[in-house]
Parts: structure tokens; sequence; C-alpha cells
């Protein structure tokens, strides 16, 4: 027998095959066939083709475009370029002439914004006029389709690298969150018009150990499911505990464990009954093999996220003309109000296709993305256990009660026993700093404590000198004091030497913790000034702007500096890994 | 004075608060619990505060990460209940913003708001002081909220009775500084003065103490049932001075004999201008020859049963300096409210509506408080609150009246006392879910029992015939269960003691009738005895008169023999 793991990349087809074969071999068959497979698999390119040297340049957020650029690197250096591999938070645009060719991978967060890290080095290429004529370039994009400003940031870069000057050699690919396939073509490009032997890398096909990773997520068991939320609270915010235990994964404070979710039966149901299909179709999903349309349906797809591409290809099929208006590149800001708030068993529902196949359906949705949380406690503190602070998102729109894909799959099925595919993500840009003594200050509301939560059990284990200052913030205090008791404990012990919290509905004017920072200003200032690191970890369309104008403010008033100083105290901050931001 | 026994740990509390402060200041400024510590909280009462918690969620909090979910009870000092539309409307907003939402009115003629997180304490203490309303002394060992009849038939003797709540109030305020240095930011200064607290010391009283002044023939305020009581004795449609009755209260703990209810003993009579005196005096020897060392007998009720009501009388002549006369003749017949429209000699109205369970509060098919708070707003006259959790719109000019009326009518509010005699005639305190005393429910329950009894009275014919019906969570008094003809306290979760017998003007006590009594199974209890008062009593004969002469249960006829004869 061969013990496919769950992931493992063969469709029933494969796995039978290889099965087969695999009863009728000899062990010295199969440590030749596997020294065979590694052999093939580590074909080193040819000669190099030139010694152009190559710049890979990444703005990340979550770690994604950082892990590309590594591969583009090593890519480059196996096929003999001289290579180098630049973060866009430790760059400027004039260092950009030093290289011959430049590879860009760069995501887009929120409403079309750069990775918070990549701000600074985007704003000042959006408004250098400096000639870059002699560079040629190369975009990828990631970005979630889901987002109206899909991959904005790298069409940006893009139209602004050709108007420099520089001389795009391909065309930019926009990949959406299961980028694998599309980043693997424009890789492919690059590389054939860069002239390397390296194009077509066969992926390693014989596993000699279960190696969990993204690609190969780790099912980890629920230890337990705890709702945190009081009785009366208006929010479902719960606390999970997974078990690491034979995954391998190691991970810091700081660091973002990706989910891998089901859709929710009802969701399911609904669109099944929308198509008018049968689960029990068999249907063929690309890259994973035959299956069930109800089983793809429930963990393979993405059956909610409402993009124009989606929608786009729906209408192919029903050929509503009320949605090809829609469509229209004159429609935009329709089309926007329209798709606000709905999702795609509005659009099934609202233009039905009058004849559609399991299949077809199933071609047109793309890969059920995975989510990302930030990690809620330290490796120090609890061995073998990752745990995280979820927030369930549930709501009423356009007639129609509507759920977070994760959350609520976290909230309602991740029971205690049950099993979640999970992996690590790193997240360096949010990282304790390496000195024990050096202080920090948190400010996380919401959910956004959980790093913090992670930062304060680590700094306790290891007794750290430095001190812990948190703000914390949700609606009523009563209700939503994330992790209490916790808090009151480590104020005792003094491995909290100050929690400042903001409640915003407990009284008729709102309380958050931006307030509470300015009722605090001299003390921050101070901390400040003598090396407190300051973080900000959730909500980003308001609270961190709020938080980091009100930083400003302090800054200005504390420090008595006019705006620019404080803007470029803040930018030295930032570019010393002193503010650092965790936001979605 | 203090004896030499083993004082309760609340002495040298009080003793070592610097009047009151302790470290209330600081415990109200972290904002990372929301309690503060038993001593906090034991002082925290002197400023008119208790701290609970929300005891429906207590379950599951720990596991939640989550402390118990605090709030405080803030009660208001009202003398004598009245209030003015502006100051109801001040409250009915910070009970919005700051508190559940609901007014409750209590037994003591006054508001309390419940469900003030910490963090909201002094916003709301400020709020209120914004109105001219405080809550010094509302409760602890100290002079608490007096209250007074609230009869609005004689509007001349109830402006001054009560003025004359206001003045003892007044005189009888503690003194520190501490309520407005912790809840209003006044500076601290040190005090020049050589006495801080002249009437109270370092260690105030030893418990609560409670005075009410009461205008036959109406006993709306359970005068028997207080510390101290002035019955205002009227000749000439003038006060021409007040008997003064001492040693009534109420509290009691369960399965503790020596602890029980007590009627107060009317000793003499004295003349207006003496009566602060009086007042001051009374307190006085309760301060000094109070029990000091165990709380639960250290009512002043105790101490004119150790001292007899004669004793009590010569240490009161002695502190006086003068006799009190002889005790003058007064009569009363009833402890209830009078329900409806009245108008006075002077021709303005009043309507005394029923507050179910005191309770102020919206509902969408009564939305009561809206309602009072529309007519608030261009209200001209009075709120008087009535001790028995009602409320009564008065000094209402025939000008204004329609314009009420119509509100009233608006908001469904107009036929507020349109029930059953017996649901006009009931009281029930807060209980559960946010009282720590509770053993039961009572605000929440009451009204669903009556429902059940009503069947029982409409099939005997009794809609009309007052029965006073009063139910608290606990042995403590608060709803003055004792002195219902129908009483229930509660014993353990859903179980009630049943009392029956007390006069229906509050001049008896009643008597345990059955213990511990599922709430399902009261009404089977209790049907054959109403059907039975239906066809047996004599003409104008009340309930808790009746039960007696049937032999239900035997009559108490002193609080010393309250826990005596049951059968």
């Amino acid at each position: 027998m061969v013990n496919f793991p769950e992931h493992a990349p063969f469709d029933d087809a494969q796995k039978q095959k290889i099965e087969d074969l695999a009863s009728t071999l000899t062990p010295e068959q199969t440590t030749w066939l596997s020294g065979y497979f590694a052999g093939t698999s580590m074909t080193v390119a040819t000669a190099p083709v030139s010694q152009r040297s190559i710049n890979v340049l990444y703005g990340t957020e979550s770690g994604n475009c950082e892990e590309l650029a590594v591969d583009l690197m090593k890519t480059a250096k196996k096929s003999g370029f001289k290579a180098q591999i630049t973060n866009m938070a430790e760059t400027n645009v004039a260092a950009l002439k030093e290289a011959e060719t430049l590879l860009v991978v760069v995501s887009t967060w929120g409403e079309g914004e750069p990775p918070e890290t990549a701000e600074t080095f985007y704003n000042e290429l959006m408004s250098t006029d400096l000639s870059l004529a002699g560079l040629e370039f190369a975009v990828c994009a990631l970005g979630d389709t889901s987002y109206e400003q899909f991959c904005q940031t790298g069409k940006d870069v893009d139209a602004r690298l050709e108007k420099l000057g520089a001389k795009r050699i391909t065309e930019r690919v926009d990949c959406d969150v299961d980028y694998d396939e599309s980043y693997a073509g424009w890789n492919k490009n690059v590389w054939s018009i860069l002239g390397s032997a390296e194009v077509g890398k066969v992926a390693d096909v014989i596993v000699p150990e279960q190696i969990y990773d993204r690609k190969n997520p780790f099912p980890a068991e629920v230890i337990s499911n705890q709702l945190l939320s009081g009785d009366h609270s208006n929010k479902e915010t719960i606390h999970v505990e997974l078990s690491l235990d034979g995954s391998g994964f190691e991970y810091l404070p700081g660091d973002v464990l990706a989910v891998l979710p089901n859709n929710a039966k009802d969701v399911v149901d609904s669109v099944l009954a929308a198509t008018g299909l049968a689960a029990n179709t068999r249907i063929e999903v690309k890259n994973v093999g035959k299956t069930s349309l109800g089983d793809a349906l429930t963990s393979l797809v993405d059956i909610t996220a409402l993009s124009r591409k989606i929608v786009n290809l729906w209408q192919e099929i029903c050929g509503s003309e009320e949605l090809a208006a829609l469509l229209k590149d004159t429609a935009k800001s329709e089309f926007k109000e329209w798709s606000e708030g709905r999702q795609i068993i509005d659009l099934l529902e609202n233009y039905p296709a009058e004849s559609i196949t399991a299949q077809q359906f199933i071609d047109i949705l793309r890969k059920l993305p995975p989510r990302l949380y930030s990690i809620a406690s330290s490796p120090k503190a609890h061995p073998g256990e990752v745990h995280l602070t979820v927030a369930a998102v549930r709501y009423d729109i356009h007639g129609r009660s509507r759920k977070g894909v994760a959350s609520t799959y976290l909230a309602d099925d991740a029971l205690k026993g049950s099993k979640v595919l999970v992996y690590v993500h790193p997240n360096k840009n949010f990282r304790l700093p390496e000195n024990d003594n050096t202080s920090v200050i948190m400010v996380g509301p919401g959910t956004g404590i959980a790093p913090f939560r992670a930062f304060i059990e680590d700094r306790a284990e290891t007794e750290c000198a430095g001190e812990n200052w948190l703000f914390f913030g949700d609606q009523n205090y009563n209700e939503d004091f994330l992790y209490q008791t916790e808090l009151q404990d480590y104020l005792k012990e003094g491995h909290l030497s100050r929690l400042d919290v903001a409640f915003s509905r407990d009284q008729p004017e709102k309380i958050y913790v931006q307030h509470k920072m300015l009722e605090n200003a001299s003390e921050i200032w101070r901390w400040l000034e003598t090396g407190a690191h300051f973080y900000v970890c959730g909500d980003a369309s308001r609270m961190a702007k709020d938080v980091h104008d009100t930083l400003l403010r302090i800054i200005e008033t504390q420090g008595d500096m006019n705006a620019d100083d404080a803007a470029a105290y803040l930018t030295a901050l930032k570019k010393d890994k002193r503010y650092q931001r965790d936001v979605y | 004075m203090i004896k030499d026994e083993k004082l309760s740990p609340n002495e040298p509390l009080k003793e070592n608060s610097d009047y009151l402060r302790g470290t209330l200041a600081e415990e109200i400024a972290d904002t990372n619990t929301g309690s503060i510590c038993a001593d906090s909280q034991q002082l925290s009462k002197f400023h008119g505060m208790y701290l609970q918690d929300d005891r429906d969620v207590r379950a599951g909090r720990r596991k939640k990460k989550l402390e118990k979910s605090y709030s405080f009870l803030i009660r208001v000092r009202l003398p004598g209940g009245v209030s003015t539309p502006e100051q109801w409307l001040a409250m009915d907003s910070i009970a919005d913003q700051y508190a559940n939402g609901t007014l409750k009115i209590t037994t003591r003629q006054t508001w309390q708001l419940h469900g003030v997180i910490k963090n909201n304490l002094k916003k709301t203490i400020q709020g209120m002081n914004t109105a001219a309303l405080d809550c010094i002394a509302a409760c602890g060992d100290v002079n608490r909220n007096v209250i007074c009849n609230a009869n609005p038939h004689q509007s001349e003797l109830h402006a001054e009775v009560v003025n004359f709540s206001h003045k003892i109030s007044d005189h009888l305020m503690p003194r520190s500084r501490a309520y407005h240095e912790i809840f209003l930011d006044e500076e601290k200064v040190v005090s020049s003065e050589e006495v801080i607290e002249p009437l109270y010391g370092k260690t105030y009283l030893p418990r609560k103490f409670k005075i009410t002044v009461a205008i036959p023939p109406s006993n709306d305020v359970d005068l028997y049932a207080h510390c101290l009581s002035f019955i205002a004795i009227i000749e000439n449609k003038k006060i021409v001075g007040y008997n003064v009755a001492v040693g009534g209260g109420m509290g009691m703990t369960h399965g503790q004999n020596e602890t029980f209810p007590r009627l107060a003993d009317v000793i003499g009579f004295i003349s207006p201008d003496k009566a602060i005196d009086v007042a001051e005096k009374v307190m006085l020897v309760q301060r000094d020859y109070g029990e000091r060392g165990d709380r639960k007998l250290a009512r002043l009720k105790y101490t004119v049963e150790r001292m007899t009501a004669n004793g009590f009388l010569s240490k009161l002549e002695e502190y006086l300096g003068y006799k009190l006369e002889p005790v003058r003749k007064f009569k009363f017949d009833s402890n209830g409210d009078r329900f409806g429209w009245t108008t006075d000699d002077s021709g303005m109205h009043h309507l005394n509506l029923f507050i179910p369970g005191g309770r102020v509060i919206d509902s969408s098919a009564y939305p009561m408080k809206t309602g009072l708070r529309e007519i608030a707003k261009i209200h001209d006259g009075e709120f008087r609150m009535t001790a028995n959790q009602n409320l009564v719109i008065s000094n209402i000019s025939d000008a204004k009246k329609p314009e009420i009326e119509h509100l009233l009518g608006e908001y469904g509010i107009l036929k507020s006392h349109e029930r059953s005699a017996m649901r006009l005639n009931s009281i029930a305190c807060v209980a559960l879910p946010t009282c720590g005393l509770a053993l039961a429910e009572a605000e929440r329950y009451l009204p669903d029992l009556i429902t059940e009894l009503e069947e029982v009275l409409e099939e005997a014919g009794l809609r009309h015939d007052a029965i006073t019906i009063r139910m608290t969570g606990c042995p403590n008094g608060c709803g003055r269960p004792y002195l219902g003809e129908i009483g229930f306290v509660g014993k353990g979760p859903g179980k009630y003691n049943v009392y029956l017998g007390a006069g229906f003007h509050g001049e008896r006590l009643n008597k345990l009738y059955k213990e511990a009594v599922p709430g399902a199974d009261i009404k089977e209890l209790l049907a054959p005895i109403i059907k039975d008062y239906a066809k047996a009593r004599n003409d104008g004969e009340h309930f808790g008169d009746f039960v007696i002469r049937a032999g239900y249960v035997k009559a108490t006829t002193a609080g010393n023999n309250f826990h005596a004869n049951i059968s």
C-alpha cells in the first residue's frame, strides 16, 4: 500500500497506477526509482546565457511575495545570473538603477493599497521623475479578485516603470489568491525570455516523509473552541486551540496561521438549489482530480466572493442582457454599486442559467482561498499548539443572512476533536524586539489583540526585562474584554506593565484606543524616546489609520516638532522596525 | 460606649477609612477590573451604591476568560420622593446613557439605577449632580433616604411633611467631603474643623437607619417597618405635632431565630419644633447603644427590643433633656396607594399611577418610560414616588390637565391602574439577576404568580378586593414582605416561604404558613384559603384578619413571637 498524504498531487487514476506499480517493486527497484526521480528533479541549468544582473524586488504583507521572490532569485542564481533580492521596505527608487533587469513581485491590500512596508517606496516611485531608461522589467502582481482594486499596486508599478523609461520584457501577470498557476506561467515566460535552462522545473515527485506546507496543509486537531464574547455581546469572538503535533511546523510570535476552510452546508445547498445541480454529480477539478460536485463546492472552490471575473464568466453562460449591461466599461459605478455586499449566490439566483453542467459550473469558480489569522499564542507557552482569536462574521444584507467563510467555519464546524487544515505563514514584518530589554507598546483592539497575547506570553515565558504596555478596545466592557482574566493575571505578575482599555459603546460618546493613547501622550512619548517598539494590529480601514494619525500627533506635540519632522520621526521608526503593523 | 465584645470588621474599616474615602478613588480609576475590593464595596454603600454582578450570566464567564459581569446599583437620595420634571428627565436620560435603560422606583420612594459599570460611575453621578441630585448616604450605616406620605389629598400637609423630610435629611447628612472628592472631582482641602462628623464620628452608625413621616389615615410609608417614624397629628387641618415611633425593621436571616422583623413602638408625642432634635437624638442613642459586634443584630429594632420601649424612651429623654408628651390618638386604614385622579383643596390635580414592580421601562406593548418622559417635558408640577413603588404625577393645573391626559392616553398609561386589586397592592424587590443576596426571583416572577392567582380571585369574585401581596428574593426585607397579608420570601431557587396574616394597614406582622414552597405549587396552596375567604369572611374583614380568625395561622403580636406558634 502506498500511503498517500491527503494532498498528494495525484488524481485517483494516477494513484491507482502508482499503487499498482509499487506493489510489484523490490526494495532495490524502489531505491533506484527514488534516486532516478530525485536526480531528474534536481537537473541543473546549462551554461549561463549571459552575465546580466537581476534584481528581484518585492513588496510583501503576508510573506507570499517574499516567497515567490526568493524562488525567482534562486532560479536566477542557478541559471548563472548575478542576482540580488531586495525588499521594498529597505530600498529606494534610485537603487533600481543598479541592476539591468528588475523582476517585481508585489501584492495589493485593502482598497488597492500597497503592503504596509512598501508604502514609502511605492509613494516615492509614483512621484519620482528619475529616468529608468535602460532598465528592463517584468511585474508579477498578487491580489484578490474579490476586491475591486484587484492587483492595483502591481498595475501601478508596472505602468510607472514603463512611464519612467524602463522596458517591459513580458506582460504583467495578475494573480488571484490561488496564485501558484498564474505565477508559474509568468515565471516560465520570464525565464524563456531571459534565457535559462531552469524553465519548467519539475516538482519533487517522491515525498520522502510527510512535509506539511502551503501546498500540503496539516490537518490540525481542534483541542478547544471557546466563545469569548459575553452572553449579551453584539459580537461572536472565539478562541480556538489547535494541536500542531506531528506537523513539523514551527512559528514565532507575530506569525500567521493560514486556515483552509470549508464552505458551510447551507451555502453549498443554496448554490446547488440555485443552479439545479445535484451534489453527487462527478466532476473534475483542475489540479485535484475527480470528485463529486458537492465535495468540490464544500472544500475546493470559492462559492461566495463575487468578482468581475466570475460575473463575466457567468454572463457568458446565462446570457443575461442585464448582466451584460452591468459589465460594460461605461457601467463601472453601477457594477460597483450592485456588487457591493452581494455574493455568488445572488448572481446565481438573480440571473439563472437555463442549462449548465456541473463541470461547466466548477470550471468558472476559483480555488477556495485560505484565510490568514494572526497567531494568538507563543509556542514557548503552549508547545505543540497554536491558538487563534477569531471574530465570526455574520450579517444580513440584500435580504439574506451572510457569513464569513473561514470565521464561521471555525465557529460552527471546528468543534473539539475535529480537524482543520492549516499551515504556518511567517510574518517577518511583525516581530518582537531582538533585545529582551526593549519595551513594547501594543495597540490591538478587537481580534487585533491576538498577536499581543502571543507577545506577552512569550515575554512572560522568557522573563524579559522589557516592559509591555497594551492598549485594548472593543464595544462593551462586560461583554467584549477579550482575555480579561489572563491580562489581569499578567498585570499582577508584572508581565504586563500597563493595560489601557477603551470601550466604544458603554457610553453615548465613542471611546476608542486612540483616545486612550492621547490621554497617555507624554508617557507614550517617553517610552518611544527610550527605545520602545510600537505595534498595531487589527482593523486597517479605520483603526490603524486613526492610531497612526494619533501617533503622529503625539510625536508632534510631545516632541515639539512640525508635521514634516514628526512624519520623518515615524518613518525612521518604521525603518528601524520599531513601528510595525499587522492590519487587515 | 461601644461594647467590649469583638467588633464587626466593618467598625475598624469605617474608623480607618478617612471618613469614607479608603482607596475608592484609586480603585474606581482602575479600568482593568469592573470590580472594587471587599472593603471598598462596604465604603461605596455610604455613597449610595452597591457592587453587583449579573447572576444570569455568571456560569461560563470563567471559561470565557471574563471576570463576573460587574455593575453598580445607584440609589438616589430623594427626601420625600419628590422630583421636578427636569430631574425626572435627567434620570430618564442617565438611565439610557449609563444604566440598563430602566428606572426602579423603590419601596423607599426613590429611583434606583441598575447596571452602571464602574467606568461610568463618575459620569452618572456627575450627571445627577447637574440635576441637583445626589446619592450621598443612600445606603450604608447612616440615615438613609427620609420618606414621607405621598398623599395627594391634602396638599398643604404634604408640602409641610416633604419640607420636614428635607430638613431631617439635611440635618442627618454625613459631613465628610469624600463623595464630592471621589465622584465630583472636588479638590481635597485639609479641614480646619476639629470635628468632621459631629453626629456620626468616625464609625458612623452600627447599621442602616431609616426614617419615615406618615399622615393618617394613609400608612403608605409602612411606618411600623422603619427605625424611626413621625406620625403627623392633624388638628384643624394643621400639623400640631408628631407621635414618635421607634424600633421597626424588616430584615432577618433564615434559620436564625434571634433575628426577626419587628414593628415600631409608638412612644410619645412632640411638637414640630422639636422634631429634628428628636430625630437626631434617637439616632445618637442608636449610635451609642446599638450592637457593633454582630451586624445581624445591629439595627435599632434590636436595641429597642433589648432596652424595651420604655427603657429606650428614658434614654432618649436623657439625651434630649426633656420628656416626650403622651401619645396622641391616630388611625390608619390602609398601607396601599390611592390610584387614579384626585383633586386637592387648592384645585390642583394628581394622578396616582400603578407602576408594575416599580420598574419604569419601555416595552413595545407599553412604552411607559417614553410616555412619562413626554409628560415630564411639558409638566410644570412634580413627580412623587410612593413607598409602594408607584408614581404620582402631581400638581397638575386645570390648564395642563387635558394635554397630560392626551399623552397618558397616547402611551397607554391612563389605564395603568385598571388591574386587579391584588396586583395594585403588590410589591416586589429587585432580586435576580443583580442582587447578590437573592435566593430566588421576585420582580421577574411575582407578576406571573399574580396572574395565576387572579384566576382564583376571579372565580371567587374577589377581583376588586384589596389583598396586599409582597415578594422578596431573600429575608432581608426590602419589599417589606412581613407586612403582606400574603408574603413570599425566597428560600432557595424557585422556592418560597409563604407568610399569611399581616394587618391591612401595616399594624401586624404576618406568620410563616408554609416553608420552601415551589413557585408552581403556590396557586394550589392558596386557592382554598382565598375561596374560603370569599365565602366565610365577615363584612369588611380583611384577608389578613380572616386567616387568623379561620385558624390558618396564629397572629404575630410582636416581633419576638414572629417565629413562635408556627403550625
